[in-house]
């Protein structure tokens, strides 16, 4: 058992920031109001995000922030403010839900161990290891060099979903004006 | 004990730290003289006074102002959300404070043989750094509407989230167009680019337009300010809030035009450079040393840069006491059927010019065609028969 106090500095915001993103998920799952779960879930967001700058991937951290903390809770949160949910739900007072989502999460909690035990623990290399990785020029040329076919073919989906949306959002002709 | 001051001296900490309580300060003073700025140009464009009592001309009127903020109630609505309500303008304050930390203020000091940058952090990601702050900052008035529990503060913290989310896009794209020609995310590396006169406002003028009007709808500007309408909103967001809560607010609207526009100055008006100060730096280096020499050019770099910034912070009071403000269908309509296409022709029109090999020229041949395409095409455009409806 090595002595706590000999631990690298890295170990110790390893530990901080494990322990804010653990706060911020259960934060999220078990306050009442909708909105303080949606702030819960952004701090979890921020504790993901330097926990891939402590991998010193510092593109997908930026992007991270962006897209999921900067654009899409934005929107949950428009979308929550919104909606009036003074009232409490009586949802959980069910016993048949209770007991069925005790027994799923029993489920997926074994599932979960099973495989972190049978997980191969590959030691990385340290001299094998090259810190630019996670560098924004290495990202965007394996991405337009190597999987530049999955890529292209994602953004194609995203195109689509996008058209898919504008359709569902346009005005019949003979829909009330606002 | 002896290595650690030892490191202390031989790092860049204490100088990292003695930039940033600078860049700090700084910040703080600007905002605090931008209201009296603000109140001087108002009274100059509608031909008045302005405030000239407290100090000469008007100068401590920040201070007084500051004074008044702190010494009034600082009062919490009963039903209001209490943690949620002081989060509000404290996050507005932090993402505003935030986002000049990778702006490169000035080029380098050389300090016992080692190269000093003029900036809080250098990461070669600076430019997202600036995106994500920015999209961060709408946080801020929306939790702070939010928990107000007042339908009008609700209502000005829905206009801003949906204006912040409809104008980033335009700004992200036009940026963009920048990255491509730089081929870099580091705000250092795009300044450093632009030496020689290579300002990039030559190169991306559409880009530039684009960039402004979003800076100004990121910021709650007048004519974008619909989030704090006070003719429709009472206040606005910050209906509620008095006190330092209040300053608060209104204080991050001013380190926000800041921050805009020393990114604006480094993204198009080529940050710390300015037109002969390769010949400024020869002259200084030949006249007081090879150290010494290159510190005073970084010094006049420096006022270069701050030049810029007060010229942006004028232009956009000059706008504010100027146009009207929009009207709020005309907003969105402006952000997602104008700016939007314009950004992606843009992108486009760039695009094509880097790949012809002639940047400058294809750039501006690009963009003449676009506007001849498109009025082209609203000349000939088919008349709506609804002629209401059709406006």
């Amino acid at each position: 058992m090595q002595n706590i106090f000999s631990l690298p500095p890295i170990w110790y915001t390893f530990a901080i920031l494990s322990v804010l993103t653990l706060f911020g998920a259960l934060g999220t799952i078990m306050s009442k109001n909708p909105v303080h779960s949606v702030i819960y879930l952004i701090v979890t967001f921020f504790s993901i995000s330097a926990h891939y700058i402590l991998l010193n991937a510092q593109f997908l951290a930026a992007v991270n922030i962006i897209v999921y903390a900067g654009a899409i809770m934005v929107l949950f949160l428009f979308v929550i403010m919104f909606l009036n949910m003074k009232q409490e739900s009586d949802e959980m007072k069910n016993n048949k839900l209770i007991t069925t989502a005790v027994i799923t999460a029993l489920l997926l909690g074994s599932i979960l161990i099973i495989f972190l035990r049978r997980a191969g623990k590959e030691k990385i290399d340290g001299n094998a290891f090259t810190s630019q990785t996670g560098m924004v020029e290495v990202l965007g040329k394996s991405l337009y060099g190597e999987y530049l076919l999955p890529f292209e073919l994602i953004s194609i989906l995203f195109l689509v979903a996008m058209a898919g949306a504008v359709m569902l959002a346009k005005r019949e002709s003979g829909e009330r004006h606002f | 004990m002896s290595s650690f001051v030892q490191w202390l001296t031989e790092s860049m900490f204490l100088w990292k730290a003695l930039i940033i309580i600078v860049i700090f300060a700084i910040t703080l003073g600007i905002a605090a003289y931008s209201t009296w700025a603000e109140r001087k140009v108002a009274a100059y464009i509608q031909d008045r006074r302005g405030p000239n009592r407290a100090g000469w001309g008007g100068l401590l009127q920040p201070l007084a102002d500051a004074g008044k903020m702190f010494f009034k109630e600082d009062f919490i609505p009963a039903q209001a959300d209490k943690w949620l309500f002081i989060l509000g303008p404290c996050l507005s304050m932090f993402t505003a404070l935030m986002s000049s930390a990778v702006v490169p203020f000035g080029n380098s000091f050389i300090i016992g043989g080692k190269e000093v940058f003029v900036q809080a952090i250098e990461i070669n990601i600076g430019i997202l750094y600036v995106f994500g702050v920015v999209s961060l900052g709408v946080y801020g008035v929306m939790i702070g509407g939010w928990a107000s529990n007042n339908k009008f503060s609700l209502l000005g913290a829905i206009r801003a989230a949906s204006q912040n989310i409809s104008y980033e896009l335009a700004m992200g794209m036009s940026i963009i167009a920048i990255l491509m020609m730089s081929g870099t995310l580091s705000i250092r590396e795009i300044v450093s680019q632009q030496h020689g006169g290579n300002w990039n406002i030559f190169y991306q003028p559409l880009g530039f337009l684009i960039f402004t009007v979003c800076a100004f709808a990121e910021c709650n500007r007048t004519p974008f300010d619909l989030p704090e309408c006070e003719t429709e909103l009472v206040g606005g967001y910050h209906t509620e809030y008095s006190s330092m809560k209040l300053g608060f607010y209104l204080f991050a609207e001013y380190i926000n035009m800041f921050a805009s526009s020393a990114v604006t100055a480094c993204l198009f008006f080529g940050g710390y450079n300015y037109p002969g100060m390769d010949f400024v730096e020869a002259q200084l280096i030949s006249a007081l040393g090879a150290n010494v020499g290159h510190n005073v050019a970084t010094l006049v770099g420096i006022g270069s840069m701050f030049t810029k910034i007060l010229f942006g912070i004028f232009f956009f009071m000059w706008v504010r006491w100027t146009v009207p403000r929009f009207r709020y269908d005309q907003l969105m309509n402006l952000g997602w059927k104008g700016l939007i296409p314009l950004a992606v022709a843009n992108l486009v029109i760039t695009a094509g010019a880097i790949l012809s090999g002639y940047k400058l020229v294809g750039i501006w041949v690009g963009l003449a065609l676009m506007v001849v395409l498109i009025s082209v095409g609203w000349s000939i455009r088919p008349k709506k028969k609804n002629a209401i409806l059709g406006a």
